[in-house]
């Protein structure tokens, strides 16, 4: 008899699209309900993948209550992972190495929350926690989710490696557009005031100013150069068809870096601005090409990733064979216990007090190093594959009931 | 018990210069310059305490105290994990100047001076402290120039291989100067009383130290940003290099 097994039926975004991945996404109530409903088992749901870890059968229903919810058969796109496979891939989950991004460090906070939101079983309980800390080691001994993954995030990166701290630089935001608005954001994330947002429709720059905390301004020469004499960082994602800021429009800059950042294609700021003293310029290009790299540099680390990953997976499969070992080992102690005890009985009104205790320490001795090397054995044995033999052979030859383990 | 602790020291910053290298082992390079610097402490303790005199007069000893003086602004303003390539700039030639001051004989505790020791510790102590925040102030400026060109070039690798930013650099570059000048003054005026009282003339590595304290003068006056000032560091450091080596024609002899 084995101990229960581990099972995922999942779907992710290597396998499914976002139309069906869509239709399958459970916020984390829903995603604890799906989960008590198959108990013991975690569901973990999010944009990228809906993944069901059970603790034993249900592996059919698992997979029925998927199609279920995706309202389509899934028999092509759902993935069912056993034991250690089933563990490696949480592992890899958790440490960010399955994410689209690798190193992404959102999907361990989205472990633990789907963990933490059902009361798994100890088997559940066990390789969630192993996933947790795993993702904390990853992201602590390797330098897999250190730099940015996106072009926002890199503009606001390279801000801060002029600037250190953004807190309280200011920004002025050319254009209403959305990679502007989420590089904008970005820098307000850390730290940086958005104090200026310049726009063709003043109605748009308002709306966006408003939302920022800044101040709408129209998208005229005066008004530029006003702003510009006033922040730090300047980030442009205009429509224009040509330049909007030229290089003989930026002011003197003789104490303060300015940082330019031109996410507009066709681009909005002229690039001999980058030659001007104490100016910085990068363009889509530049980003994308700094982007490029660090996801390069991501993926060498994944690579110290999957190792630490491979090494929590022997964990768990050390853990997983002595489940089967340890109830042998003390099903034989106590069938051992019951005979000595049952042999000591029969001596009760024979002898003295003083002899009993002799007797019951003296015996206890015997059993106990008749007992020690097959425990030592069983013990190095639950460490390979043939654990589960082992104690099957002692259940056999000891005639060990079932029931006692 | 002085040869004893010259060991520690060389393997301490040694390895230190050798580990900065890699980011995965800045942290052992960290401990490398922490243990090094407490080594090389003890090991000036017992100098100054076996010699009669002044130790450090000699070229090759007051090499040994320079070393020792420039870990020690390192460790206050430049050792933290975000300044590995500063580590990796100032720790090899570390090594190897403690290197030299040992081959020189410096880190021995039989040199000893003919000048009185107040005299020396005011002057050749603090002009020496003053060319560890200069030369200090140099490795800072030479990242920020490297850095500056890297940003100005938009390098794809700028984040991956990340110097700690712009504006820190500048900023610590300036303090280290404003820090060490106030000490150049002072140990330049104690060699001048000295002269005085002495009726002797200036020799050519006073009017060099001098003019070293008229170019970090000029950019503590004219604090000026960007690469100029970094350029101007650097020229202050090539001056203090230049008074560093004139200094073995036996400036105390």
């Amino acid at each position: 008899m084995t101990a229960a097994e581990l099972t995922l039926v999942g779907l992710s975004h290597h396998v499914a699209p976002v139309e069906l991945r869509e239709r399958v996404v459970l916020d984390r109530d829903e995603a604890a309900a799906f989960a008590r409903d198959l108990a013991p088992a975690v569901c973990l749901s999010t944009c990228n993948r809906t993944e069901l870890y059970l603790a034993g059968g249900q592996e059919d229903r698992a997979a029925a209550a998927l199609a279920e919810l995706a309202g389509e058969p899934l028999d092509g796109v759902l993935y069912r992972l056993h034991d250690d496979d089933a563990a490696l891939h949480l592992f890899r989950v958790a440490a960010g190495l399955d994410s689209l991004i690798p190193g992404e460090g959102e999907i361990l906070g989205q472990v633990r929350g789907a963990y933490e939101a059902v009361e798994p079983d100890s088997l559940l309980d066990r390789v969630f926690r192993q996933a947790i800390a795993l993702g904390k080691r990853v992201r602590s001994e390797t330098a897999i989710g250190e730099n940015p993954a996106s072009v926002p995030a890199a503009a606001a990166a390279l801000a801060a490696q002029v600037f250190g701290d953004l807190t309280g630089r200011r920004v002025l935001l050319i254009g209403a557009g959305r990679v502007g608005e989420l590089a904008a954001s970005n820098l307000a994330s850390r730290g940086a005031v958005i104090a200026y947002v310049a726009n063709r429709s003043p109605d748009a720059a308002r709306g966006l100013a408003d939302r920022f905390g800044g101040r709408g301004v129209p998208l005229d020469a005066s008004a530029l150069a006003h702003a510009l004499a006033d922040v730090d960082v300047v980030v442009s994602s205009t429509g224009a068809p040509g330049f909007v800021l030229h290089a003989a429009d930026v002011p003197a800059r003789r104490h303060h870096p300015l940082f330019f950042i031109d996410i507009a294609v066709p681009r909005d700021l002229d690039p001999e601005v980058s030659r001007l003293d104490g100016c910085f310029l990068y363009d889509i290009d530049d980003l994308e090409a700094v982007v490029a790299e660090t996801l390069a540099g991501r993926r060498a680390e994944a690579e110290r990733a999957e190792a630490l990953a491979a090494e929590e997976v022997e964990r768990f499969r050390r853990w997983r064979a002595s489940l089967d070992v340890v109830p042998a080992i003390a099903s034989l102690r106590a069938h051992a216990e019951e005979i000595r005890a049952g042999e000591l009985a029969k001596l009760d009104g024979r002898v003295s007090d003083e002899e009993r205790a002799q007797l019951d320490s003296v015996t206890s001795q015997i059993v106990n190093k008749l007992l020690h090397l097959p425990t030592v054995r069983m013990k190095e044995a639950a460490a390979t594959s043939d654990g589960i033999v082992y104690a099957d052979a002692l259940r056999h030859l000891f005639g060990l009931e079932d029931g006692e383990r | 018990m002085a040869e004893a602790l010259f060991w520690p020291v060389l393997i301490g910053y040694g390895e230190a210069a050798f580990a900065y290298a890699s980011p995965r082992t800045s942290r052992l390079a960290t401990w490398g310059v922490r243990v090094g610097w407490l080594a090389q402490t003890a090991l000036l303790i017992v100098q100054a305490e076996r010699t009669d005199g002044f130790p450090w007069a000699t070229f090759a000893g007051s090499l040994n105290l320079f070393v020792w003086l420039v870990v020690s602004t390192y460790l206050i303003w430049g050792c933290r994990p975000r300044f590995r390539l500063l580590g990796l700039a100032v720790m090899p030639p570390v090594a190897l100047l403690f290197l030299v001051a040992r081959i020189g004989g410096g880190t021995t505790s039989d040199a000893a001076s003919r000048y009185p020791n107040l005299f020396l510790v005011l002057h050749v102590g603090l002009v020496l402290a003053a060319f560890a925040g200069f030369t200090l102030a140099a490795a800072l400026a030479g990242l920020y120039l490297w850095e500056e060109s890297r940003l100005k070039r938009r390098a794809p690798d700028i984040l991956r291989l990340r110097l700690p930013p712009l504006q820190s650099l500048e900023r610590l570059t300036q303090r280290a100067i404003v820090v060490s000048l106030p000490l150049l003054t002072l140990g330049l005026a104690a060699g001048i009383v000295r002269l005085r009282q002495q009726g002797a003339s200036t020799d050519p590595l006073e009017w060099l130290t001098l003019l070293t304290w008229l170019v970090y003068g000029g950019f503590l006056v004219t604090r000026p940003a960007g690469r100029r000032g970094a350029y101007l560091a650097l020229a202050g450091f090539v001056l203090v290099v230049v008074s560093r080596l004139a200094l073995a024609g036996g400036h105390f002899t």
